[in-house]
């Protein structure tokens, strides 16, 4: 028989569409990070690191890249005999075929996936922030207080508490109330939408409401549990958590490991965070290049200069380019005589030479203004950007764009110039 | 497929000096990211040559360790894979590996169970690309019964430690000296034979028969004018590391533009095995200049014309110049390093000053390390 005493589920089918375009062709989870990495890297390092060996993956949006990015999970170590990484996407059934409508409504669809390793508890994890946590402790913490539910919190600053889902317990952390982004909240504990659930719970939550339309965890299938007058715990987390949801963050976040020492050190020898290395070669700073204070992936070749930024596997940043506080992500070319300040370049974009990004005055997006905001200019994956041309700040470039998509070689801050449909 | 692969990786040479101190030559690290057996083992792979045997005898710890998975060359298959043959005790025989051919000859058994027609031996220490099938076409076409790869190499280079051989017209092999005293040729060996499965387990008994040890004496030397021996030449890249000044130039030709891109831009690619170290970081204050940096580096000071191996931490106000610092050393502060080979996992402390004056030093300091 198979046993497996825990076993998570992770959650990375959603689009975080606050990304912009750096999720219109792939997944949140599969978005690049810190030069070699991938946002889901982190969650599935801390399940193998806390000794979780099974791991499903649900996907939806956009899967390609995710799927050819874990594999079978060999970098991860998760090629099992029993186990193992399993990546789960939606199915067509024999009555009502549907796509994954909600959180909890992803995870009822693969109760079967679940059952085959009659587990005791279920880990349920998303696929968008970067953290290292040790889930077993989270267990025993689970195990101790003979919980149904337990929820990961972490203390935020009292202001900030009203962005998220609050939590309010007594003195033995249990839960006795909830408030979902709450105008004058009443505890500054902020659920991290890390669970683990008794798997008996949420076998029989998940078919109570199995009915009910978008079928989420914190809307439907936590309150019910609650109302049940089931065991709620907070297990409280400080360490390092970091939301990647938005550019600002995503690019304040890259920015932080930057750091003599970060808050987030990718260096300890324990705790590794694994990724699928997709290039080996050093990398080759040549005679006339300059870099500091910055992180450089494997294979990069630097003819230019390089200040404050991320950069990521065999990128190559030409001749005389100057490259500040900025994001370049895996195989991306930069030409030569270019400036880029504060970008955020996804992968295989080609820039042509004399390109400068993130000049002039900033102005608000006129299409997308909570995305394209702070002052970056963000160029999606596949892009190309003809010579000599100017992208101002909070912009957004996606396509293979000609110099007829410019005016006067310019795209002006806070403009947008997406070319979709292309090949 | 047509053929199986044996690499020789028991060798060492004093000619490595201290480095051979640590481990056999085809452990050697070798251009910031690669160990120097990945060569073969990746054109055996890209080559899809699926049963491959490494042959190690000389301070295997380190090549095992790099081995432990076979997995990075893709060799994890149900069909061949990758064998690692160190010298064991038998019933019959309990000595070493006393010469390449003994070392084929005491597994013999890994020979007779494969059912590929053919052989490509290697070794473990030359720095190359090739598609061994090439070299297989042609020993079919030219119906040899050994085919030897070579090349032709420049005047100045110390010819003398190598094979070196003389072909006639039709290429085929009219004399073959082993380290000859003086070179009468410029055309060395380059260490990879193509020959029929059957042949070599026949030559190979016949040798052992007669007390005889070694591959190149005692089979190719012996049997040059018996046997139909063929040289199939190359113009490719091809380096042998196995003296200092030998490893030192071949790490430095990948700082030329041609060599990265040949090595690491076009098909088929080199694996190696993957460390998930965290990308290469550059603090403030940093001069790099013409340097290979490899993953897993913390960079604090000034390093040029250099190759600096993965995880080095390279100390404030340090000058690192036209040196090779290998896996994980770590240098402290105000530290001049100039045209020397530090040796891997090594503590430099601070204010240390080290210079090859004539030729290329190896830095040895095997300080204790203390990690806060």
């Amino acid at each position: 028989m198979i046993k497996k005493e825990m076993i998570a589920m992770l959650l990375a089918g959603g689009q975080g569409s606050r990304l912009g375009v750096l999720t219109s062709k792939v997944a949140k989870p599969a978005v690049s990070f810190g030069g070699k990495y991938r946002i889901i890297d982190f969650p599935l390092s801390n399940c193998i690191n806390s000794g979780v060996d099974t791991v499903g993956v649900l996907t939806q949006y956009q899967p390609l890249r995710l799927n050819t990015h874990i594999g079978i999970g060999i970098p991860w170590d998760l090629d099992r005999n029993i186990g193992g990484v399993t990546v789960l996407p939606p199915y067509e059934k024999s009555v009502n075929s549907e796509w994954y409508t909600g959180t909890a409504n992803a995870i009822y669809q693969n109760i079967d996936y679940m059952d085959t390793f009659h587990p005791e508890y279920i880990l349920i994890l998303s696929g968008d922030h970067i953290y290292k946590m040790d889930y077993e402790v989270m267990l025993n913490f689970h195990k101790e207080n003979d919980a149904a539910v337990t929820i990961a919190a972490m203390p935020v600053p009292k202001e900030e508490a009203k962005r998220f889902g609050i939590v309010i317990t007594d003195e033995d952390k249990r839960i006795n109330d909830f408030e979902e982004k709450p105008e004058n909240p009443r505890s500054n504990l902020a659920s991290m939408g890390i669970y683990i659930f008794s798997w008996k719970v949420l076998r029989e939550a998940l078919l109570a409401k199995a009915h009910q339309a978008n079928l989420d965890f914190g809307k439907h299938i936590i309150p019910y549990c609650f109302e049940k007058g089931e065991r709620l715990f907070a297990y409280e987390y400080n360490g390092y958590w970091k939301d990647v949801g938005t550019l600002s963050s995503y690019w304040e976040a890259n920015m932080e490991l930057i750091n003599i020492v970060p808050e987030f050190n990718l260096y300890e020898e324990y705790w590794k965070i694994y990724t699928k290395s997709e290039a080996l070669p050093p990398q080759y700073i040549s005679s006339d290049s300059e870099v500091e204070r910055s992180i450089i992936g494997e294979g990069a070749s630097i003819y230019g200069k390089v200040y404050n930024s991320i950069i990521g596997c065999g990128v190559v940043i030409g001749k005389n380019s100057i490259v500040r506080d900025s994001i370049i992500m895996n195989e991306t070319q930069i030409g030569e005589g270019c400036r880029l300040d504060k970008a955020i370049v996804a992968e295989n974009v080609e820039i042509a030479n004399g390109v400068e990004v993130g000049v002039g005055e900033e102005a608000p997006n006129e299409t997308d203004p909570s995305i394209y905001n702070s002052g970056l200019a963000t160029i999606g994956e596949h892009s190309y950007i003809p010579e000599k041309i100017k992208i101002g700040k909070n912009t957004v470039v996606f396509g293979k764009t000609i110099e007829k998509d410019y005016h006067n070689q310019m795209l002006a801050s806070g403009k947008s110039l997406i070319k979709v449909g292309e090949k | 497929m047509k053929a199986i692969g044996i690499i020789l990786a028991g060798g060492n040479s004093h000619r490595m000096r201290e480095l051979s101190q640590k481990r056999a030559i085809a452990a050697m690290p070798i251009a910031g990211s690669y160990r120097s057996i990945d060569f073969s083992l990746s054109n055996m792979t890209n080559s899809h040559i699926q049963r491959v045997a490494v042959f190690t005898q000389y301070n295997a710890r380190s090549l095992n360790e790099h081995l432990s998975s076979s997995k990075w060359w893709d060799f994890g298959r149900k069909q061949g894979g990758l064998y690692v043959f160190t010298p064991t005790v038998t019933l019959k025989n309990s000595s070493w590996y006393r010469g390449t051919a003994d070392a084929i000859y005491q597994n013999i058994s890994f020979l007779r169970s494969s059912h590929e027609p053919y052989v490509v031996i290697a070794s473990g220490d030359g720095i190359y690309k090739m598609d061994y099938n090439k070299v297989l076409e042609y020993h079919v076409q030219k119906k040899a019964d050994i085919t030897v790869v070579c090349k032709e190499m420049p005047s100045q280079m110390d010819i003398e430690r190598f094979g070196t051989l003389k072909m006639n017209e039709d290429c085929r092999i009219e004399e073959f000296e082993e380290k000859p005293v003086v070179a009468r040729s410029n055309t060395v060996s380059c260490g990879i034979y193509v020959i029929r499965r059957r042949q070599l387990i026949e030559l190979i008994e016949k040798c052992a028969e007669e007390g005889r040890f070694d591959f190149v004496s005692d089979i190719l030397i012996r049997y040059r004018s018996l046997r139909r021996i063929y040289g199939y030449k190359i113009k490719e890249y091809w380096s042998n590391i196995a003296t200092v000044e030998d490893y030192f130039r071949t790490n430095k030709d990948f700082l030329k533009p041609e060599i990265r891109d040949y090595f690491f831009h076009q098909y088929p690619d080199v694996y190696s095995k993957v460390d998930d170290l965290p990308p290469a970081k550059y603090n403030v204050g940093v001069s790099v200049k013409n340097s290979l940096i490899s993953s897993g580096c913390i960079i604090n000071g000034t390093v040029e014309d250099s190759i600096v191996f993965k995880k080095v931490f390279i100390g404030n106000n340090c000058y690192i110049k036209n040196s090779i610092i290998l896996n994980d050393v770590y240098i402290g502060d105000n530290t001049h390093i100039e045209n020397c080979i530090v040796e891997s996992r090594d503590t430099i402390r601070a204010n240390s000053y080290h210079r090859g004056e004539d030729g290329v030093k190896i830095v040895l300091e095997k300080n204790e390390r203390y990690i806060v």
